[in-house]
Protein backbone atom coordinates (compact mmCIF):
# COMPACT_ATOMS: atom_id res chain seq x y z
CA UNK A 1 0.00 0.00 0.00
CA UNK A 2 3.08 2.52 0.95
CA UNK A 3 4.68 1.64 -2.57
CA UNK A 4 1.28 2.69 -4.35
CA UNK A 5 1.18 5.70 -2.72
CA UNK A 6 4.84 6.37 -3.31
CA UNK A 7 4.46 5.53 -6.49
CA UNK A 8 1.31 7.35 -7.55
CA UNK A 9 1.33 10.26 -4.86
CA UNK A 10 -1.76 11.95 -6.68
CA UNK A 11 -3.69 8.95 -4.66
CA UNK A 12 -2.63 9.94 -1.41
CA UNK A 13 -3.18 14.17 -2.46
CA UNK A 14 -6.89 12.59 -4.12
CA UNK A 15 -7.26 11.20 -0.93
CA UNK A 16 -6.53 13.84 1.73
CA UNK A 17 -8.93 16.03 -0.35
CA UNK A 18 -11.73 13.46 -0.40
CA UNK A 19 -11.69 13.49 2.91
CA UNK A 20 -11.83 17.01 3.49
CA UNK A 21 -14.65 17.84 0.52
CA UNK A 22 -16.81 15.05 2.89
CA UNK A 23 -16.37 16.25 5.64
CA UNK A 24 -17.31 19.86 4.32
CA UNK A 25 -20.23 18.21 2.25
CA UNK A 26 -21.76 16.21 5.28
CA UNK A 27 -21.49 19.67 8.01
CA UNK A 28 -22.84 21.44 5.32
CA UNK A 29 -25.75 19.19 4.53
CA UNK A 30 -26.84 19.05 8.12
CA UNK A 31 -27.09 22.91 7.93
CA UNK A 32 -28.64 22.92 5.24
CA UNK A 33 -31.18 21.36 6.42
CA UNK A 34 -31.19 23.84 9.20
CA UNK A 35 -31.34 26.61 6.85
CA UNK A 36 -34.71 24.92 5.36
CA UNK A 37 -36.22 24.55 8.41
CA UNK A 38 -35.83 28.37 9.05
CA UNK A 39 -36.39 29.78 5.75
CA UNK A 40 -39.46 27.84 5.92
CA UNK A 41 -40.46 29.21 9.76
CA UNK A 42 -39.68 32.69 8.25
CA UNK A 43 -41.61 32.19 5.43
CA UNK A 44 -44.92 31.35 7.19
CA UNK A 45 -44.46 33.62 9.83
CA UNK A 46 -43.35 31.22 12.27
CA UNK A 47 -39.19 30.84 14.24
CA UNK A 48 -38.53 27.32 13.30
CA UNK A 49 -35.67 25.56 15.34
CA UNK A 50 -34.56 27.87 18.61
CA UNK A 51 -34.21 25.44 21.59
CA UNK A 52 -31.47 23.04 20.57
CA UNK A 53 -28.41 25.46 20.59
CA UNK A 54 -28.73 29.76 20.14
CA UNK A 55 -30.94 30.09 17.15
CA UNK A 56 -31.63 26.42 17.12
CA UNK A 57 -28.06 25.87 15.54
CA UNK A 58 -27.58 22.35 16.87
CA UNK A 59 -30.42 21.29 15.81
CA UNK A 60 -28.71 19.52 12.82
CA UNK A 61 -26.59 17.88 15.40
CA UNK A 62 -29.51 16.33 17.54
CA UNK A 63 -31.49 15.12 14.63
CA UNK A 64 -28.77 13.04 13.43
CA UNK A 65 -28.28 11.46 16.83
CA UNK A 66 -32.35 10.88 16.87
CA UNK A 67 -31.74 9.06 13.50
CA UNK A 68 -29.05 7.43 14.79
CA UNK A 69 -31.10 6.05 18.15
CA UNK A 70 -34.32 5.48 16.18
CA UNK A 71 -35.29 1.50 15.89
CA UNK A 72 -34.42 0.58 12.69
CA UNK A 73 -37.24 -1.87 11.17
CA UNK A 74 -37.55 -3.74 8.31
CA UNK A 75 -40.90 -4.72 6.70
CA UNK A 76 -41.41 -8.83 6.90
CA UNK A 77 -42.31 -9.08 3.17
CA UNK A 78 -39.67 -6.42 2.25
CA UNK A 79 -37.04 -7.92 -0.44
CA UNK A 80 -33.86 -7.49 2.17
CA UNK A 81 -30.80 -6.92 -0.39
CA UNK A 82 -32.23 -4.21 -2.44
CA UNK A 83 -34.09 -2.89 1.01
CA UNK A 84 -30.61 -2.31 2.06
CA UNK A 85 -29.11 -1.28 -1.13
CA UNK A 86 -31.49 1.50 -2.00
CA UNK A 87 -30.62 4.07 0.52
CA UNK A 88 -26.78 3.44 -0.41
CA UNK A 89 -27.24 3.90 -3.60
CA UNK A 90 -29.14 7.35 -3.01
CA UNK A 91 -26.66 8.59 -1.06
CA UNK A 92 -23.39 7.46 -2.38
CA UNK A 93 -24.52 8.59 -6.08
CA UNK A 94 -25.48 11.70 -4.42
CA UNK A 95 -22.60 12.35 -2.31
CA UNK A 96 -19.84 11.13 -5.03
CA UNK A 97 -20.56 14.11 -7.64
CA UNK A 98 -19.20 16.75 -5.34
CA UNK A 99 -16.09 15.33 -6.72
CA UNK A 100 -16.13 16.98 -10.07
CA UNK A 101 -17.30 20.48 -8.90
CA UNK A 102 -14.21 22.56 -9.18
CA UNK A 103 -13.93 25.58 -6.89
CA UNK A 104 -11.43 28.06 -7.23
CA UNK A 105 -8.35 28.54 -9.95
CA UNK A 106 -6.18 28.52 -7.23
CA UNK A 107 -3.63 25.71 -6.55
CA UNK A 108 -2.04 24.65 -3.15
CA UNK A 109 0.92 22.58 -2.48
CA UNK A 110 0.48 19.34 -0.07
CA UNK A 111 3.06 16.48 0.28
CA UNK A 112 4.98 18.19 -2.64
CA UNK A 113 2.06 17.94 -5.09
CA UNK A 114 0.43 20.94 -6.56
CA UNK A 115 -3.09 20.15 -6.50
CA UNK A 116 -5.89 22.36 -7.77
CA UNK A 117 -9.50 23.12 -5.48
CA UNK A 118 -11.13 19.98 -7.58
CA UNK A 119 -11.02 16.08 -7.07
CA UNK A 120 -11.37 14.65 -10.15
CA UNK A 121 -10.36 17.39 -13.29
CA UNK A 122 -11.99 15.27 -15.48
CA UNK A 123 -12.35 16.16 -19.54
CA UNK A 124 -15.93 14.97 -19.23
CA UNK A 125 -16.80 16.94 -16.22
CA UNK A 126 -20.53 17.58 -16.67
CA UNK A 127 -21.39 14.23 -18.66
CA UNK A 128 -19.81 12.19 -15.78
CA UNK A 129 -22.82 14.23 -13.23
CA UNK A 130 -25.16 13.55 -15.49
CA UNK A 131 -24.27 10.13 -15.77
CA UNK A 132 -24.06 9.74 -11.61
CA UNK A 133 -26.92 11.66 -11.24
CA UNK A 134 -29.05 9.49 -13.90
CA UNK A 135 -28.49 6.66 -12.09
CA UNK A 136 -29.42 8.22 -8.82
CA UNK A 137 -33.19 7.04 -9.47
CA UNK A 138 -32.49 3.64 -9.13
CA UNK A 139 -31.92 4.65 -5.28
CA UNK A 140 -36.16 6.10 -5.16
CA UNK A 141 -37.55 3.22 -7.68
CA UNK A 142 -35.38 0.17 -5.73
CA UNK A 143 -36.47 1.78 -2.28
CA UNK A 144 -40.35 2.10 -3.75
CA UNK A 145 -40.28 -1.43 -4.86
CA UNK A 146 -38.53 -3.30 -2.18
CA UNK A 147 -40.51 -1.87 0.77
CA UNK A 148 -43.25 -4.36 -1.01
CA UNK A 149 -45.96 -1.50 0.06
CA UNK A 150 -48.46 -0.21 -2.76
CA UNK A 151 -47.92 3.62 -1.70
CA UNK A 152 -43.87 2.66 -1.90
CA UNK A 153 -44.53 1.35 -5.20
CA UNK A 154 -46.46 4.34 -6.57
CA UNK A 155 -44.10 6.63 -5.12
CA UNK A 156 -40.99 4.77 -6.62
CA UNK A 157 -42.77 4.07 -10.09
CA UNK A 158 -43.78 8.16 -10.49
CA UNK A 159 -40.22 8.78 -9.45
CA UNK A 160 -38.63 6.64 -11.84
CA UNK A 161 -41.29 8.24 -14.68
CA UNK A 162 -40.45 11.68 -13.42
CA UNK A 163 -36.51 11.48 -13.49
CA UNK A 164 -36.42 9.67 -17.13
CA UNK A 165 -38.47 12.65 -18.54
CA UNK A 166 -36.84 15.28 -16.74
CA UNK A 167 -33.63 14.09 -17.58
CA UNK A 168 -34.04 14.97 -21.10
CA UNK A 169 -34.68 18.83 -20.64
CA UNK A 170 -32.06 18.90 -18.09
CA UNK A 171 -29.64 17.59 -20.57
CA UNK A 172 -30.98 19.94 -23.44
CA UNK A 173 -30.98 22.81 -21.22
CA UNK A 174 -27.25 22.53 -20.96
CA UNK A 175 -26.56 21.88 -24.23
CA UNK A 176 -26.90 25.44 -25.25
CA UNK A 177 -24.05 26.16 -22.73
CA UNK A 178 -21.67 23.43 -24.07
CA UNK A 179 -22.11 25.58 -27.59
CA UNK A 180 -21.25 28.55 -26.17
CA UNK A 181 -18.00 27.32 -24.52
CA UNK A 182 -17.34 23.99 -26.37
CA UNK A 183 -16.35 22.19 -23.34
CA UNK A 184 -17.42 19.19 -21.01
CA UNK A 185 -14.64 20.18 -18.60
CA UNK A 186 -16.08 22.11 -15.96
CA UNK A 187 -12.98 24.41 -15.07
CA UNK A 188 -12.73 25.55 -18.71
CA UNK A 189 -16.55 26.19 -18.92
CA UNK A 190 -15.93 28.92 -15.95
CA UNK A 191 -13.04 30.06 -17.21
CA UNK A 192 -14.74 30.54 -20.78
CA UNK A 193 -17.14 32.78 -18.73
CA UNK A 194 -14.55 35.20 -17.73
CA UNK A 195 -14.30 39.67 -18.70
CA UNK A 196 -17.16 41.65 -19.58
CA UNK A 197 -19.54 43.11 -21.66
CA UNK A 198 -19.31 47.15 -21.89
CA UNK A 199 -17.03 47.10 -19.02
CA UNK A 200 -19.27 45.48 -16.86
CA UNK A 201 -21.47 42.88 -17.14
CA UNK A 202 -20.00 39.90 -16.43
CA UNK A 203 -19.74 37.46 -19.35
CA UNK A 204 -21.45 34.56 -17.81
CA UNK A 205 -23.53 32.40 -19.83
CA UNK A 206 -26.44 33.72 -18.05
CA UNK A 207 -25.47 37.00 -19.92
CA UNK A 208 -23.80 35.79 -22.55
CA UNK A 209 -23.36 38.38 -25.73
CA UNK A 210 -23.41 35.61 -28.29
CA UNK A 211 -26.55 33.97 -26.86
CA UNK A 212 -27.90 35.01 -23.17
CA UNK A 213 -28.72 31.56 -21.58
CA UNK A 214 -32.17 32.81 -19.77
CA UNK A 215 -34.42 30.21 -21.84
CA UNK A 216 -31.62 27.53 -21.27
CA UNK A 217 -31.13 28.73 -17.42
CA UNK A 218 -35.19 28.55 -16.55
CA UNK A 219 -35.17 25.08 -18.43
CA UNK A 220 -32.30 23.38 -15.94
CA UNK A 221 -33.68 25.01 -12.57
CA UNK A 222 -37.09 23.66 -13.43
CA UNK A 223 -36.17 20.26 -14.40
CA UNK A 224 -33.26 20.58 -11.97
CA UNK A 225 -35.91 21.03 -9.47
CA UNK A 226 -37.91 17.88 -10.25
CA UNK A 227 -34.45 15.75 -10.75
CA UNK A 228 -33.59 16.00 -7.05
CA UNK A 229 -37.69 15.48 -6.14
CA UNK A 230 -38.34 18.58 -4.52
CA UNK A 231 -41.14 20.97 -4.07
CA UNK A 232 -43.29 21.36 -6.26
CA UNK A 233 -42.48 17.92 -7.58
CA UNK A 234 -41.99 15.68 -5.20
CA UNK A 235 -44.88 13.51 -6.49
CA UNK A 236 -42.71 10.54 -5.17
CA UNK A 237 -43.38 11.01 -1.83
CA UNK A 238 -46.90 13.65 -1.97
CA UNK A 239 -47.74 12.46 1.71
CA UNK A 240 -51.41 13.85 0.57
CA UNK A 241 -51.60 10.87 -1.30
CA UNK A 242 -49.26 8.43 -0.49
CA UNK A 243 -47.95 8.23 3.22
CA UNK A 244 -44.73 9.01 2.62
CA UNK A 245 -44.18 7.54 -0.84
CA UNK A 246 -41.09 5.68 -1.27
CA UNK A 247 -39.80 6.13 1.80
CA UNK A 248 -42.93 4.96 3.75
CA UNK A 249 -41.66 1.89 5.18
CA UNK A 250 -37.96 3.34 6.06
CA UNK A 251 -36.95 4.33 9.31
CA UNK A 252 -33.72 5.15 11.60
CA UNK A 253 -30.33 6.29 9.80
CA UNK A 254 -31.66 4.40 6.54
CA UNK A 255 -34.41 7.21 6.37
CA UNK A 256 -31.59 10.26 7.09
CA UNK A 257 -29.56 8.25 4.45
CA UNK A 258 -32.46 9.46 2.00
CA UNK A 259 -33.06 12.69 3.54
CA UNK A 260 -29.19 13.36 3.34
CA UNK A 261 -29.17 12.60 -0.38
CA UNK A 262 -31.59 14.87 -1.35
CA UNK A 263 -29.93 18.24 0.41
CA UNK A 264 -26.43 16.27 -1.20
CA UNK A 265 -27.78 16.47 -4.82
CA UNK A 266 -29.62 19.73 -4.00
CA UNK A 267 -26.06 20.87 -3.22
CA UNK A 268 -24.74 19.59 -6.62
CA UNK A 269 -27.98 20.74 -8.86
CA UNK A 270 -26.59 24.42 -7.56
CA UNK A 271 -23.10 24.13 -7.99
CA UNK A 272 -23.60 22.95 -11.60
CA UNK A 273 -25.93 25.90 -11.81
CA UNK A 274 -23.69 28.40 -10.82
CA UNK A 275 -20.86 26.79 -12.94
CA UNK A 276 -22.88 27.10 -15.66
CA UNK A 277 -24.68 30.04 -15.81
CA UNK A 278 -23.18 31.91 -13.23
CA UNK A 279 -19.58 31.88 -13.59
CA UNK A 280 -18.66 29.57 -11.06
CA UNK A 281 -15.82 31.21 -8.99
CA UNK A 282 -15.63 34.15 -11.22
CA UNK A 283 -15.82 37.49 -9.35
CA UNK A 284 -19.00 39.23 -10.81
CA UNK A 285 -16.89 42.45 -10.44
CA UNK A 286 -14.75 43.60 -13.73
CA UNK A 287 -10.70 42.30 -12.93
CA UNK A 288 -9.36 45.81 -13.33
CA UNK A 289 -7.54 48.19 -11.31
CA UNK A 290 -10.91 50.44 -10.96
CA UNK A 291 -12.43 47.25 -8.87
CA UNK A 292 -9.41 46.13 -6.52
CA UNK A 293 -10.85 46.43 -4.32
CA UNK A 294 -13.72 44.13 -4.93
CA UNK A 295 -11.20 41.42 -4.19
CA UNK A 296 -11.43 42.28 -0.39
CA UNK A 297 -15.51 42.08 -0.42
CA UNK A 298 -15.53 38.38 0.78
CA UNK A 299 -13.44 39.15 3.77
CA UNK A 300 -15.92 41.83 4.38
CA UNK A 301 -18.86 40.42 4.21
CA UNK A 302 -17.65 37.22 6.58
CA UNK A 303 -16.95 40.00 8.92
CA UNK A 304 -19.95 41.85 9.15
CA UNK A 305 -21.98 38.39 9.39
CA UNK A 306 -19.20 38.05 12.52
CA UNK A 307 -20.19 41.42 13.81
CA UNK A 308 -23.53 41.00 13.71
CA UNK A 309 -23.13 37.49 15.88
CA UNK A 310 -20.92 38.61 18.38
CA UNK A 311 -23.80 41.78 18.98
CA UNK A 312 -26.72 39.72 18.59
CA UNK A 313 -24.93 37.28 20.80
CA UNK A 314 -24.32 39.30 23.74
CA UNK A 315 -28.42 40.55 24.57
CA UNK A 316 -29.35 36.52 23.85
CA UNK A 317 -31.87 35.22 25.88
CA UNK A 318 -29.95 32.30 27.09
CA UNK A 319 -26.23 31.93 28.94
CA UNK A 320 -25.34 28.98 26.54
CA UNK A 321 -26.23 31.43 23.65
CA UNK A 322 -24.43 34.55 24.91
CA UNK A 323 -21.00 32.45 25.00
CA UNK A 324 -21.46 30.41 22.50
CA UNK A 325 -22.29 32.89 19.47
CA UNK A 326 -19.82 35.95 19.96
CA UNK A 327 -17.44 33.23 20.62
CA UNK A 328 -18.38 31.51 16.94
CA UNK A 329 -18.56 35.31 15.42
CA UNK A 330 -15.31 35.66 16.88
CA UNK A 331 -14.14 33.08 14.94
CA UNK A 332 -15.57 33.94 11.99
CA UNK A 333 -14.19 37.53 12.07
CA UNK A 334 -10.48 35.70 12.72
CA UNK A 335 -11.25 34.03 9.35
CA UNK A 336 -12.26 36.85 7.58
CA UNK A 337 -8.95 38.40 8.76
CA UNK A 338 -6.68 35.70 7.73
CA UNK A 339 -8.85 35.79 4.16
CA UNK A 340 -7.88 39.67 3.83
CA UNK A 341 -3.95 38.59 4.29
CA UNK A 342 -2.30 39.90 1.54
CA UNK A 343 -0.96 36.09 0.31
CA UNK A 344 -4.17 34.67 0.76
CA UNK A 345 -7.07 37.33 -0.25
CA UNK A 346 -6.47 35.67 -4.24
CA UNK A 347 -7.02 32.10 -3.48
CA UNK A 348 -9.85 32.72 -1.00
CA UNK A 349 -11.72 34.71 -4.21
CA UNK A 350 -12.82 32.08 -6.22
CA UNK A 351 -14.34 29.31 -3.42
CA UNK A 352 -15.66 32.58 -1.67
CA UNK A 353 -17.24 34.18 -4.61
CA UNK A 354 -18.81 30.70 -5.91
CA UNK A 355 -20.09 29.60 -2.14
CA UNK A 356 -21.93 33.04 -1.98
CA UNK A 357 -23.71 31.80 -5.74
CA UNK A 358 -24.36 28.10 -4.38
CA UNK A 359 -26.00 30.01 -1.27
CA UNK A 360 -28.21 32.10 -3.36
CA UNK A 361 -29.20 29.68 -5.24
CA UNK A 362 -29.95 27.33 -3.00
CA UNK A 363 -32.30 30.21 -0.95
CA UNK A 364 -34.24 29.92 -4.84
CA UNK A 365 -34.45 26.83 -4.19
CA UNK A 366 -35.84 26.58 -0.47
CA UNK A 367 -38.05 29.55 -1.51
CA UNK A 368 -39.87 27.72 -4.31
CA UNK A 369 -40.26 24.81 -1.90
CA UNK A 370 -42.33 26.44 0.49
CA UNK A 371 -43.85 29.05 -1.82
CA UNK A 372 -45.64 26.55 -4.84
CA UNK A 373 -47.97 23.65 -4.28
CA UNK A 374 -47.46 20.27 -5.74
CA UNK A 375 -48.30 19.83 -8.93
CA UNK A 376 -51.12 16.99 -10.02
CA UNK A 377 -49.57 13.67 -11.47
CA UNK A 378 -50.39 14.45 -15.13
CA UNK A 379 -49.78 18.14 -15.05
CA UNK A 380 -46.39 17.11 -13.96
CA UNK A 381 -45.72 15.12 -17.00
CA UNK A 382 -47.12 17.88 -19.43
CA UNK A 383 -44.82 20.30 -18.39
CA UNK A 384 -42.01 17.74 -19.18
CA UNK A 385 -43.20 17.07 -22.10
CA UNK A 386 -45.15 19.48 -23.89
CA UNK A 387 -43.45 22.56 -22.47
CA UNK A 388 -39.96 21.98 -20.97
CA UNK A 389 -38.69 20.04 -23.31
CA UNK A 390 -39.84 22.06 -26.65
CA UNK A 391 -38.54 25.59 -24.56
CA UNK A 392 -35.29 23.44 -24.32
CA UNK A 393 -34.85 22.52 -28.08
CA UNK A 394 -35.67 26.04 -29.16
CA UNK A 395 -32.88 26.99 -27.03
CA UNK A 396 -30.56 24.71 -28.46
CA UNK A 397 -31.89 25.92 -32.05
CA UNK A 398 -31.44 29.83 -31.19
CA UNK A 399 -28.03 29.49 -29.67
CA UNK A 400 -26.77 27.16 -32.31
CA UNK A 401 -27.95 29.93 -34.88
CA UNK A 402 -26.51 32.59 -32.96
CA UNK A 403 -23.03 30.99 -32.39
CA UNK A 404 -23.08 29.93 -36.07
CA UNK A 405 -24.00 33.76 -37.12
CA UNK A 406 -21.70 35.45 -34.75
CA UNK A 407 -18.75 32.89 -36.18
CA UNK B 1 1.18 -6.17 -12.53
CA UNK B 2 0.40 -2.65 -13.27
CA UNK B 3 -2.28 -0.50 -12.04
CA UNK B 4 -4.28 -0.62 -15.57
CA UNK B 5 -4.05 -4.62 -15.52
CA UNK B 6 -5.04 -5.08 -12.19
CA UNK B 7 -8.41 -2.43 -12.73
CA UNK B 8 -8.79 -4.22 -15.79
CA UNK B 9 -8.96 -7.62 -14.10
CA UNK B 10 -11.36 -6.31 -11.15
CA UNK B 11 -13.88 -4.80 -14.00
CA UNK B 12 -13.99 -7.88 -16.05
CA UNK B 13 -14.67 -10.05 -13.26
CA UNK B 14 -17.60 -7.20 -12.15
CA UNK B 15 -18.95 -7.61 -15.56
CA UNK B 16 -18.41 -11.43 -15.81
CA UNK B 17 -19.95 -11.97 -12.36
CA UNK B 18 -22.87 -9.64 -13.49
CA UNK B 19 -23.99 -11.03 -16.23
CA UNK B 20 -24.31 -14.92 -14.68
CA UNK B 21 -25.71 -13.21 -11.68
CA UNK B 22 -28.10 -11.38 -14.52
CA UNK B 23 -29.05 -15.18 -15.66
CA UNK B 24 -28.87 -17.07 -12.24
CA UNK B 25 -31.21 -14.95 -10.74
CA UNK B 26 -34.61 -15.48 -10.17
CA UNK B 27 -36.49 -12.51 -9.23
CA UNK B 28 -36.55 -10.10 -12.42
CA UNK B 29 -35.58 -6.96 -10.93
CA UNK B 30 -32.21 -8.49 -9.47
CA UNK B 31 -31.57 -9.61 -13.18
CA UNK B 32 -32.07 -6.46 -13.95
CA UNK B 33 -30.35 -5.03 -11.55
CA UNK B 34 -27.40 -7.48 -12.16
CA UNK B 35 -27.47 -6.12 -16.08
CA UNK B 36 -26.83 -2.66 -14.06
CA UNK B 37 -23.67 -3.68 -12.84
CA UNK B 38 -22.56 -5.26 -16.49
CA UNK B 39 -23.18 -1.99 -17.85
CA UNK B 40 -21.38 -0.17 -15.35
CA UNK B 41 -18.66 -2.50 -15.39
CA UNK B 42 -18.07 -1.94 -19.16
CA UNK B 43 -18.20 1.62 -19.01
CA UNK B 44 -15.22 1.76 -16.73
CA UNK B 45 -13.41 -0.58 -18.97
CA UNK B 46 -14.22 1.88 -21.58
CA UNK B 47 -12.61 4.59 -18.75
CA UNK B 48 -9.81 2.60 -19.09
CA UNK B 49 -9.26 2.70 -23.10
CA UNK B 50 -9.43 6.29 -22.51
CA UNK B 51 -12.82 6.64 -24.13
CA UNK B 52 -14.33 8.87 -21.51
CA UNK B 53 -17.10 10.16 -24.04
CA UNK B 54 -18.40 6.37 -24.60
CA UNK B 55 -18.16 5.73 -21.20
CA UNK B 56 -20.32 8.60 -19.64
CA UNK B 57 -22.81 7.96 -22.48
CA UNK B 58 -22.68 4.28 -21.98
CA UNK B 59 -23.89 5.17 -18.03
CA UNK B 60 -26.38 8.08 -19.42
CA UNK B 61 -28.35 5.60 -21.87
CA UNK B 62 -28.08 2.47 -20.90
CA UNK B 63 -27.84 2.28 -16.77
CA UNK B 64 -29.78 5.56 -16.53
CA UNK B 65 -32.56 5.41 -19.53
CA UNK B 66 -33.03 2.28 -20.81
CA UNK B 67 -32.57 0.22 -17.70
CA UNK B 68 -35.12 2.56 -15.67
CA UNK B 69 -37.34 1.62 -18.12
CA UNK B 70 -36.58 -1.70 -17.47
CA UNK B 71 -37.00 -1.68 -13.98
CA UNK B 72 -40.12 0.88 -14.72
CA UNK B 73 -42.04 -1.79 -16.57
CA UNK B 74 -41.14 -4.62 -13.99
CA UNK B 75 -42.24 -2.44 -11.11
CA UNK B 76 -45.35 -1.37 -13.02
CA UNK B 77 -46.51 -5.17 -14.05
CA UNK B 78 -45.59 -6.45 -10.36
CA UNK B 79 -43.37 -8.99 -12.13
CA UNK B 80 -42.99 -12.18 -9.11
CA UNK B 81 -40.34 -14.47 -9.31
CA UNK B 82 -39.78 -16.45 -12.39
CA UNK B 83 -40.79 -20.58 -12.42
CA UNK B 84 -38.15 -22.76 -13.16
CA UNK B 85 -37.98 -25.13 -15.71
CA UNK B 86 -36.35 -28.20 -16.01
CA UNK B 87 -33.79 -27.34 -18.65
CA UNK B 88 -34.96 -28.87 -21.81
CA UNK B 89 -32.65 -31.56 -23.33
CA UNK B 90 -32.52 -30.14 -26.69
CA UNK B 91 -31.04 -26.78 -25.31
CA UNK B 92 -28.82 -28.53 -23.47
CA UNK B 93 -27.00 -30.79 -25.26
CA UNK B 94 -27.14 -28.23 -28.25
CA UNK B 95 -26.00 -24.89 -26.15
CA UNK B 96 -23.42 -26.20 -23.48
CA UNK B 97 -21.01 -27.63 -26.47
CA UNK B 98 -21.99 -23.92 -28.74
CA UNK B 99 -20.92 -21.78 -25.69
CA UNK B 100 -17.56 -23.53 -24.73
CA UNK B 101 -17.23 -23.38 -28.67
CA UNK B 102 -17.37 -20.06 -29.30
CA UNK B 103 -15.57 -19.22 -26.20
CA UNK B 104 -12.81 -21.01 -26.86
CA UNK B 105 -13.35 -19.32 -30.83
CA UNK B 106 -13.42 -15.97 -29.24
CA UNK B 107 -9.68 -16.76 -26.93
CA UNK B 108 -8.17 -17.65 -29.93
CA UNK B 109 -9.35 -14.83 -31.83
CA UNK B 110 -8.28 -12.64 -29.10
CA UNK B 111 -5.08 -14.39 -28.25
CA UNK B 112 -3.96 -14.27 -31.92
CA UNK B 113 -4.83 -10.94 -32.61
CA UNK B 114 -3.71 -9.23 -29.69
CA UNK B 115 -1.22 -7.00 -31.36
CA UNK B 116 -3.49 -5.45 -33.64
CA UNK B 117 -6.31 -5.08 -31.06
CA UNK B 118 -4.28 -2.58 -29.07
CA UNK B 119 -6.30 0.31 -28.11
CA UNK B 120 -4.78 3.31 -30.11
CA UNK B 121 -3.75 5.92 -27.04
CA UNK B 122 -6.69 8.60 -28.13
CA UNK B 123 -6.06 12.00 -27.57
CA UNK B 124 -7.65 14.22 -25.25
CA UNK B 125 -9.87 15.31 -27.77
CA UNK B 126 -11.47 12.09 -28.32
CA UNK B 127 -14.57 13.59 -27.77
CA UNK B 128 -14.33 16.50 -30.99
CA UNK B 129 -13.13 13.36 -33.10
CA UNK B 130 -16.17 11.43 -32.36
CA UNK B 131 -18.39 14.24 -33.06
CA UNK B 132 -16.06 15.69 -36.26
CA UNK B 133 -16.88 12.01 -37.69
CA UNK B 134 -20.56 11.80 -36.45
CA UNK B 135 -21.63 15.21 -38.34
CA UNK B 136 -19.24 15.61 -40.92
CA UNK B 137 -17.52 12.47 -42.16
CA UNK B 138 -21.07 9.66 -41.37
CA UNK B 139 -23.51 12.93 -41.37
CA UNK B 140 -26.11 10.93 -43.88
CA UNK B 141 -25.93 7.54 -42.10
CA UNK B 142 -26.41 9.27 -38.62
CA UNK B 143 -29.40 11.35 -39.49
CA UNK B 144 -30.75 8.33 -41.41
CA UNK B 145 -30.57 6.16 -38.47
CA UNK B 146 -32.25 9.02 -36.12
CA UNK B 147 -35.26 9.26 -38.83
CA UNK B 148 -35.59 5.57 -38.30
CA UNK B 149 -36.07 5.40 -34.62
CA UNK B 150 -38.52 8.57 -35.18
CA UNK B 151 -40.34 6.27 -37.20
CA UNK B 152 -40.38 3.70 -34.88
CA UNK B 153 -41.36 6.15 -32.21
CA UNK B 154 -44.33 7.07 -34.26
CA UNK B 155 -45.24 3.55 -34.82
CA UNK B 156 -45.31 2.91 -31.25
CA UNK B 157 -47.48 5.95 -30.98
CA UNK B 158 -49.77 4.59 -33.75
CA UNK B 159 -49.76 0.66 -32.72
CA UNK B 160 -50.78 2.03 -29.17
CA UNK B 161 -53.70 4.67 -29.93
CA UNK B 162 -55.42 2.07 -32.25
CA UNK B 163 -57.67 1.14 -29.81
CA UNK B 164 -58.15 4.66 -27.86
Amino acid sequence: MNELFAQHPILLVSLVKIVVLLFLLLTSLAYLTWFERKVAAHIQGRWGPYRVGPHGLMQPLADGLKFLFKEDTTPGSADRFVYFLAPFLSLSLAISTIALIPFGPGTFRIFGQTTSLVVANVNIGLLAIFAITSIGVYGVALAGWSSNNKYSLLGGLRSAAQMVSYELSLTMSVAGVLLLVGTFNLSEIVRAQSGTTWGFLPRWNLLSPTAPQLLGFFCYFVAAVAETNRLPFDLAEAESELVAGFHTEYSSFKFAMFFMAEYASMITVSCLAAILYFGGWLSPFPQTAAFAWTRYLPAVLLACVGVGLVINGFRYSTAWGRIMLPVVGALLCAVAILAAWPGAVDFVQGPAWFLLKILVILFVYVWVRWTLPRFRYDQLMGIGWKFLLPVAIANVVLTSLAVVIHK
Amino acid sequence: MSVQLTVFFVLAAIAVAGAVSLIVQRHPIHSALSLIVVMAALAGLYLLLEAEFIAAIQIIVYAGAIMVLFVFVIMLLNAGSEERTNLSRTAFYAGVPLAIFLLLELAYRVARGSASMVAQPSPAAATRGLSMLLFQDFVFPFEATSILILIAILGAIVLAKRDV
